[in-house]
């Protein structure tokens, strides 16, 4: 990989996009973690019908909903929901992935005829209608949400690790590992696994992004969060019906989703152009 | 050609199988759960004498082979049963729909070919221009949006503020009710479109055979025209072909939004009258488009390109 020529261009522009990246993302963790010290009210509880209605200002800097709730605090705790949706479907998805990639890469057989079947049947499903269904029969909430995104975008780190691993394991170095006596398992998760983390950690990035857009959907057509708790998808459901009288409300949650999963993205594409210099800019 | 036809059809056959085998469990081995399920949101309760009512009507309490061959067979002869909500069948409740989904959808498509490929192109000949870097942000951005904030902030402009267009709502079918869902759906694939167009083209014009038309001294125009365009083309024409079979799926949250009579709206007001039939049925449909055009894309590849030969 190394030995690859460094395109000048896309390194610089790599370098950019991973700051600005970086950047975005860093605010939206650091939101989320620090959400109880920086807002300023429960985003629940903390109804007031005196407030309802406030524009944005400087009392309330985001305005205030219908039920005179502060929309900066609502935004604010939203991230951890958001964040926990990316964060945890892609563990999910990776944890999948790469058991199922790296088995079927390195043992082959049956058993990889079998995953390269199941990869094939879950890429032709559409992943947003395949979560829907799921959450279609397991019903609104967290844990749902979790289960529908995290166990049906498996597909493209699977591939990729399985590809890697063929690609791998006529090296020298498996095969003097393999000489000592290693264990399958132990030369697939210590010495395949550590070189085709980088392409990997670009899949599971971008991949983020992708469940929070898919948790906003979701949320918005009534199937993932639910209100009054703060999720920004839950927030725009609400908003839609004032979007002529208190247009504010759908202002705010759809830039923090988009600033969000704009870090993500930039982040991932940059970070692609450090890990994985083969690849190109094209996004699949 | 005939026979790498038939070898691609051969190949879609297990995975229709298993697509259609995987709806039927989702939703036939699971109703228990899916109907009481819908209940669970403290919205509604079901009373138990429908909910027995409806077990019986379904064949619930046959033997889950007996279901699934009975299902099987139905479908196969383009039976999608009967909704509970209509009583009509399904595939005439969504017969009604599917005209006004694939019209939604030709016009996304038609906005995202047009600005995407045009974005990509000209990035891709100016490359770290002034040009090359708006539409890249314009890129990434698209590919940044949730489709339905960016629809209802265009109803807002569009619609509420400046009163130019309608809202919401089908209308009478013309094409001013069109444009604002056309443009919240088209954003992704014109996004996903400017980066690939750019990709392509770049690599073609590193080419040697690009290097050699420039070195015989044919102009960049015709440079252009004559060599990149087309080659370029080849990968476009793939990603929108795959683009456009998702797009179905993909309208679902567009079509809510804006109240758009299609498939799409169908599943989610299905999903929450908790008509099964209707659900499973969609589903199958989005699935099953989504399937037969990449395998449309997939026998037009290697129609257009010689060099793409299946089996080695």
């Amino acid at each position: 990989m190394t030995l690859m020529p460094l395109k000048l261009v896309p390194k610089l522009r790599g370098g950019t996009s991973l700051w600005i990246g970086g950047g975005l993302v860093a605010l939206a963790v650091f939101v989320a973690v620090a959400a109880p010290l920086i807002a300023r009210t429960d985003p629940v509880m903390d109804a007031n019908l005196m407030n309802a209605e406030i524009p944005p200002g400087w009392e309330f800097p985001f305005g205030t909903d219908a039920q005179g709730r502060d929309i900066y605090s609502r935004i604010v705790y939203g991230a951890r929901i958001s964040l926990t949706v990316g964060i945890g479907s892609q563990i999910l998805n990776s944890l999948i992935g790469v058991s199922l990639g790296l088995t079927a890469g390195y043992w082959g057989g049956w058993w990889d005829d079998f995953v390269t079947g199941l990869t094939n049947l879950m890429l032709a499903i559409p992943s947003l209608i395949f979560a829907l269904a799921i959450m279609a029969i397991l019903g609104p909430g967290l844990t749902s949400l979790l289960a529908a995104l995290g166990l049906t975008a498996w597909s493209y780190s699977c591939r990729i690790a399985r590809a890697q691993v063929l690609s791998l394991k006529s090296q020298g170095y498996i095969q003097a590992a393999r000489i000592l006596g290693y264990g399958d398992l132990r030369i697939m998760f210590t010495q395949v696994l550590p070189n085709i983390l980088g392409p990997l950690i670009v899949i599971a990035t971008l991949g983020m992004g992708t469940a929070i857009l898919s948790e906003a959907a979701l949320s918005f057509l009534g199937l993932g969060i639910r209100p009054p708790f703060p999720s920004w998808g839950s927030m725009l459901s609400e908003a839609r019906d004032q979007i002529n009288t208190v247009p504010w409300l759908s202002i705010f949650p759809g830039v923090a989703i988009f600033l969000t999963v704009l870090g993500l993205n930039l982040l991932g594409d940059g970070l692609r152009d450090i890990l994985d210099p083969q690849s190109t800019t094209r996004r699949s | 050609m005939i026979l790498v036809l038939a070898r691609r059809l051969a190949n879609v056959v297990p995975t229709l199988v298993a697509v259609i085998a995987l709806v039927f469990l989702l939703f036939s081995v699971l109703p228990g759960s899916f109907i009481s399920g819908m209940g669970e949101d403290g919205r509604t309760t079901i009373d138990p004498a429908v909910m027995e009512r409806m077990r019986k009507e379904m064949g619930l309490d046959d033997p889950l082979p007996e279901r699934f061959a009975k299902y099987i067979a139905h479908t196969a002869v383009g039976d999608l049963g009967k909704s509970f909500r209509t009583r009509e069948p399904v595939t005439y409740l969504i017969g009604q729909r599917i005209w006004p989904s694939l019209k939604l959808m030709f016009a996304a498509m038609a906005f995202a070919i047009a600005v995407g490929v045009t974005l990509g192109f000209l990035a891709a000949l100016r490359p770290g221009s002034l040009v090359d870097t708006v539409s890249m942000v314009a890129a990434i951005s698209g590919l940044s949006l949730s489709q339905f904030w960016f629809g209802l902030m265009l109803m807002y402009l569009f619609a509420l503020t400046l009163h130019w267009l309608p809202s919401f709502g089908y209308g009478d079918g013309g094409i001013r009710h069109l444009i604002l869902p056309a443009i919240a759906l088209g954003v992704g694939p014109m996004a996903l479109l400017a980066r690939t167009t750019r990709a392509a083209v770049l690599d073609v014009l590193n080419a040697d055979f690009v290097r050699t038309a420039r070195a015989k001294g044919m102009s960049e125009r015709r440079v252009v025209e004559w060599h990149v365009l087309r080659n370029a083309l080849v990968l476009v024409i793939t990603i929108i072909g795959l683009q456009f079979g998702s797009l179905m799926g993909q309208a679902v949250v567009v079509e809510k939004l804006f109240a758009w009579p299609g498939v799409g709206s169908l599943l989610i007001d299905s999903v929450f009258q908790r008509d099964m039939p209707a659900v499973q049925g969609c589903i199958l449909l989005i699935v099953l488009f989504f399937l037969a055009i990449n395998t449309l894309v997939d026998i037009a590849y290697v129609a257009i390109d010689p060099r793409i030969r299946y089996g080695r």
